[in-house]
């Protein structure tokens, strides 16, 4: 028996109003980062490069004295910049091999057991407020800084004694803090490296470690890369911990001085710095969100070269 | 034709994983430069049988050996056996071609390599009698620094046995190396190791039963971890021994 038919016609034409409101909403919160992102960049341009008119950009970028508050203030921030470079390559040369071999660890090495032990401290790790790091930093790091320091520059005239608040200590904090994030990505590209790879080397009488850093690491480089461009981006954009354990006087960037980062020079002085300095601050935040930026633009790349790599 | 030496003997073979039996009292001969067939249904242990052979089972957690099983002689499963010298004489291909994602030499070379030849124009010479060997040196002489992975998947087989050459083994296990490829790539493995059983005593497992009538001296009939039926290949086939392999080749089971 053939049922009634009935027209195909609605009331709101192909959609409901729900299903309107719904794609609204959406695209509404889909634009929001987009919008945060932009504004971000305007504001920083425009905030940021004023004091780069007016004392000059060769004066500010490489300029080595810092003098904000003199009567013919300075505001060269050559070591500065110099800091957060030299800081941030030193923790990704220490961070980045523990990282990388705690993750061959967790996939390759581990009994399953030890493994579900090891990678919730990591997870751990990463959940920990930076603000504890630069405490510890001050309890435990500092101390032993201040004694070598000590034994080192026993009657040097020229030294600056900084109590243990130096490059290393900074180094050291930053170091540890990116280990969760190299750890992690890491991990997950070596998991997901084809278990046939390491079958095929078994087979060829190589052994275990052989396999692993001939197939496995080789095969995920693209994942390990990720992961330590990244943790270079946390690295370079941190500022509580290393501004509780470096001391935070603008030098060279030397082992055992008291240094400044990009970040710590903002944090340190923006509560009371007005005028011209302020606006230099903004200029620093303004280098920063560069450095940041290119870090981004060579993740992307890196990564779309791995994607073109695979297609083949 | 007549002439068997025996390369591995395997004796009161047992294997568990875990509580399950899956291979029981196993006897069975492979003979220097012959090709041996393994054949039987899904799970019957023809494949668990054939990395037993090579200890590629030991990486699989849980699994239990008993028996031994002698290559020229000596027990693979003696504790004083290092197992990358055992792999090095045993070679292995695998059902899906694997070959690493690095370009078609450094492929080959792999192997070499792990077992310590750095010298540049010796490794050349092991690549290209490798790849001779597994007849497609013809076909990527021209560029061997590209990767292995551009491939046709019949050549990517080609390349895994030539990977295997490389490090020079005596004997050659094949798990069912031609079931991921379409029938002209098969043959031209089929045809290749007929010529690989010069130099090699070759083992093979397979789902194709004209296969091993095409290319085996022996074959083996398993069956739910028991070894039914092993004869030379004419003979199982045409004249069984046993009901059940007879109900196998006649296509009533399996």
């Amino acid at each position: 028996m053939q049922p009634k038919s009935y027209s195909i016609f609605g009331g709101h034409g192909s959609k409901s109003g729900i299903e309107h409101a719904a794609e609204v909403i959406f695209t509404i919160c889909g634009f929001f980062a987009v919008l945060a992102v932009a504004s971000i960049s305007i504001y920083m341009l425009t905030s940021g490069t004023p004091a780069l008119l007016k004392v000059g950009i060769l004066d500010i970028l490489f300029g080595s004295v810092w003098k904000p508050d003199a009567a013919v203030p300075s505001f060269g921030i050559l070591y500065v910049i110099l800091t957060s470079i030299v800081g941030t390559a030193l923790a990704i040369l220490i961070g980045v091999p523990i990282g990388v071999m705690t993750s061959v660890f967790l996939a390759e090495v581990a009994p399953q057991k030890l493994a579900d032990i090891v990678r919730p401290a990591v997870e751990l790790l990463a959940g920990i407020p930076s603000v504890i790091y630069g405490l510890l930093g001050i309890l435990i790091l500092n101390p032993v800084m201040y004694d070598l320091e000590l034994k080192i520059f026993k009657g040097s005239p020229t030294h600056q004694f900084t109590g243990g608040a130096n490059l290393i200590s900074a180094v050291l904090v930053l170091a540890l803090m990116i280990l969760p994030t190299v750890i992690n990505i890491s991990e997950t590209a070596l998991r997901s490296v084809p278990q046939h790879f390491r079958s095929a080397s078994l087979a060829l009488g190589a052994t275990k470690i052989q396999t692993i850093f001939h197939v496995v690491i080789p095969a995920a480089k693209s994942g390990i890369i990720t992961a330590i461009v990244l943790g270079t981006g946390r690295a370079i954009g941190e500022a509580m911990a290393i501004s509780l354990v470096s001391g935070s006087s603008v030098n060279f960037p030397l082992p055992f001085h008291s240094v400044r980062f990009l970040t710590t020079a903002i944090v340190s002085e923006m509560s009371y710095a007005s005028g011209l300095h302020k606006q230099v601050l903004f200029t620093i935040g303004l280098v920063l969100f560069v450095f940041i930026m290119m870090i981004n633009v060579i993740l992307n790349s890196l990564l779309k070269k791995g994607a073109d790599k695979n297609d083949k | 034709m007549n002439t068997n030496t025996i390369k591995i003997s395997t004796s009161q073979l047992n294997l568990y994983y875990g509580t399950n039996h899956a291979l029981k009292d196993v006897n069975m001969e492979l003979y220097t430069n012959k090709i041996t067939a393994f054949i039987g249904p899904s799970g019957c242990g023809k494949s668990t049988y054939l990395k037993t052979l090579n200890r590629m089972n030991d990486l699989i957690p849980g699994v239990k050996i008993e028996g031994e099983v002698l290559l020229d002689g000596e027990n693979i499963y003696d504790s004083r056996v290092d197992t990358t010298l055992l792999r090095k004489k045993i070679g292995m291909v695998f059902q899906q071609p694997n070959p690493f994602p690095m370009s078609i030499y450094d492929n080959v070379a792999y192997g070499p390599r792990i077992h310590g030849i750095k010298n540049k124009s010796e490794l050349d010479d092991i690549v290209e009698k490798s790849l001779k060997g597994a007849a497609l040196w013809e076909e990527v002489s021209g560029r061997l620094k590209k990767s292995a992975l551009g491939l046709s998947g019949g050549q990517q087989q080609r390349l895994c046995i030539a990977r295997a050459l490389a490090v020079e083994p005596e004997v050659l296990l094949m798990d069912e190396p031609t079931s991921a490829l379409d029938p002209i790539s098969t043959l031209k493995i089929e045809d290749l190791m007929d010529e690989l059983k010069e130099k090699y005593t070759v083992a093979i497992v397979t789902h194709n039963m004209q296969q091993a009538t095409r290319i085996a001296d022996h074959t083996a009939f398993f069956l739910v971890g028991e070894v039914v039926e092993y004869a030379p290949t004419t003979e199982l086939f045409t004249a069984p021994k046993d009901s059940r392999t007879e109900d196998y080749i006649t296509g009533r089971f399996g």
